[in-house]
């Protein structure tokens, strides 16, 4: 029997640890699929992480350091190239490696910090070939930046989230050529910092409200047929426009990887596509937590080491049998507000709840109720879908129970 | 001139004008958009990362502090030229460049 298991070694796993050691907790055992510690990090090999958390701008490798240096220092348990199977509603985890073969851990808490995978092709339906040169951007990121190869001469990119972006300057760094980056929306997904230093400084054109409607091609990608959409999002007949390239990489989305938890009997949230939490980070299986992007899809990593040192706490509180539970609120969202995190509120305390927008809006409010009074007011002169944005709530505010409604209202 | 400050995720848009030797900023959201925006007037500069072959496996690197963005394309051909040995520490110094920058390990390989 272990006291806390982390299942993911990444930003998320290590922050939880740390925080779960420095709240008293001895036995932590972290297990990690990939070779080290560090997770997605130590691909992401461009500037600007950490800026919130150490005041200074880290490249992803150098963030994952510092944890995992202090992982090190506080000697806590690790085991990599360990995948974890499966994990039981009563807390007991199956994994298996080379040197254990397939062994259980039963474990007192567990904390889920497992992170996302990208949308594949197979979710878009993309007519056409099936030819190789399609790749997602994260897995082209791996390619280049972890083994060295260059993944194309000529690229289109589907998608401007962040990582499409970073990639689009990465591949112009290495001596290709980016020819566009379609977005289906009227907007981009990605920071505006990234349009600026990774399209405006290389001038990449941007296509916004477009996507690509054909692949083309036997053996390689001999090119793509982009298209501009409609409000809602149907090619419009006569835009298309052929561009040749012989890679496409996908950057549409991330989604969190749930598999352990559904198989832990832990509820999901339909829209963040993780689980349902508590402020204090607790899935519906009392004594198993989440955090990072295994929840839902953080912005910036800083706020993912944040989170984790959250759940780390938390766990170290469930273990020495600490937890208040003297409020019932659950956190109600109206279509505008796509989701909240937390989804559920248990202790009456200052709280932080992060949501995020369906689409752009200008000169709005986000007003919190409970029944027709309302608790809460916050002005924003902007929102887009592509940043995430909080509220805190002061204890003094929350109700015993019912519903908290988060509202978004446009001014005129 | 229009701008979008690059400095931290908040990615401030920035107005920047020109008057002779002054530039005045507006839009930013705290003092390092104004140093940025006066840069990016007069000497825009960018940090380059990518990684450099070490042993079997890569290992990244960084300048060391930003360089002049009409030399991103010269400070890469001096990356493509460099391979790195281990063992390697974070802040190792792979290549002095002609721009006041160091090219540095941005990473830890222990054995080779
Ligand atoms: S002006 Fe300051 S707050 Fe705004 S993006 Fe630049 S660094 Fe961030």
């Amino acid at each position: 029997m272990r006291d806390l298991v982390i299942i993911g070694g990444g930003p998320a796993g290590m922050a939880a640890a740390l925080a779960a050691r420095e709240a008293g907790v001895e036995d932590i055992l972290i297990l990690e699929r990939d070779q080290a510690l560090g997770g997605i990090l130590q691909q992401c090999v461009h500037n600007g992480f950490g800026l919130h958390t150490f005041g200074e701008e880290l490249t992803g490798p150098e963030y994952a350091w510092k944890y995992i240096d202090k992982v090190v220092e506080k000697e806590i348990e690790y085991k990599t190239e360990t995948m974890v199977l499966s994990i039981s509603p009563e807390k007991v985890i199956t994994a298996t490696n080379a040197t254990d073969g397939i062994f259980t851990v039963e474990a007192r808490a567990i904390i889920l910090a497992m992170g996302c995978r990208e949308r594949p092709r197979g979710a878009l339906a993309t007519p056409g070939t099936r030819p190789a040169g399609i790749f997602s951007a994260g897995t082209a990121q791996k390619l280049m930046n972890c083994a060295g190869y260059s993944v194309g001469r000529e690229a289109v990119i589907l998608g401007s989230g962040d990582i499409g972006l970073i990639m689009a300057r990465r591949m112009t760094l290495e001596g290709a050529k980016v020819k566009a980056v379609c977005e289906l929306m009227p907007y981009s997904g990605g920071l505006a910092r990234n349009i600026q230093q990774c399209l405006h400084d290389f001038s990449i054109p941007l296509k916004l409200s477009h996507t690509v409607t054909e692949i083309h091609g036997r053996e390689r990608l001999t090119g793509v047929t982009i298209a501009e959409v409609d409000a809602d999002r149907r090619p419009i007949p006569g835009t298309e426009e052929y561009i040749s390239c012989d890679t496409l990489l996908l950057s549409v989305g991330l989604i969190p990887e749930n598999e352990l938890s559904l198989c832990a009997g832990i509820a999901l949230d339909p829209v963040t596509g993780g689980a349902a939490v508590t402020a204090a980070r607790e899935t519906s299986v009392p004594g198993i937590f989440a955090c990072g992007n295994v929840l839902h899809v953080h912005d910036l990593v800083d706020y993912v080491s944040e989170e984790a040192a959250t759940a780390g706490k938390s766990a170290a509180t469930y273990l020495r049998g600490a937890q208040e539970k003297n409020v019932d609120l659950l956190l109600r969202t109206d279509g505008r507000i796509r989701y909240t995190v937390p989804q559920k509120i248990t202790e009456k305390a200052d709280t932080t709840v992060y949501f995020r927008v369906a689409a752009v809006y200008r000169n709005a409010s986000v007003s919190v109720y409970s029944g027709e009074k309302r608790l809460f007011t916050k002005k924003r002169a902007k929102m887009a879908p592509g940043e995430m944005e909080s509220i805190t709530l002061p204890a003094s505010v929350l109700p015993e129970n019912g519903e908290l409604r988060f509202i978004l209202e446009e001014e005129k | 001139m229009n701008l979008t400050c690059i400095i931290c995720p908040l990615g401030c848009s920035l107005t920047a004008e020109i008057c002779g030797e002054t530039v005045t900023v507006a839009g930013n959201g705290c003092p390092r958009g104004a140093e940025y925006a006066k840069n990016e007037c007069t000497n825009p500069v960018r940090t380059v990362t990518a990684t450099v072959p070490c042993g079997k496996t890569r290992l990244p690197v960084k300048t060391d502090r930003p360089i002049p963005k009409a030399e991103i394309f010269s400070c890469m051909d001096r990356i493509h030229r460099l391979t790195a040995v281990a063992p390697v520490k974070i802040g190792d110094i792979l290549d002095k460049t002609p721009w006041g920058a160091n090219i540095v390990a941005a990473g830890n390989i222990e054995e080779a």
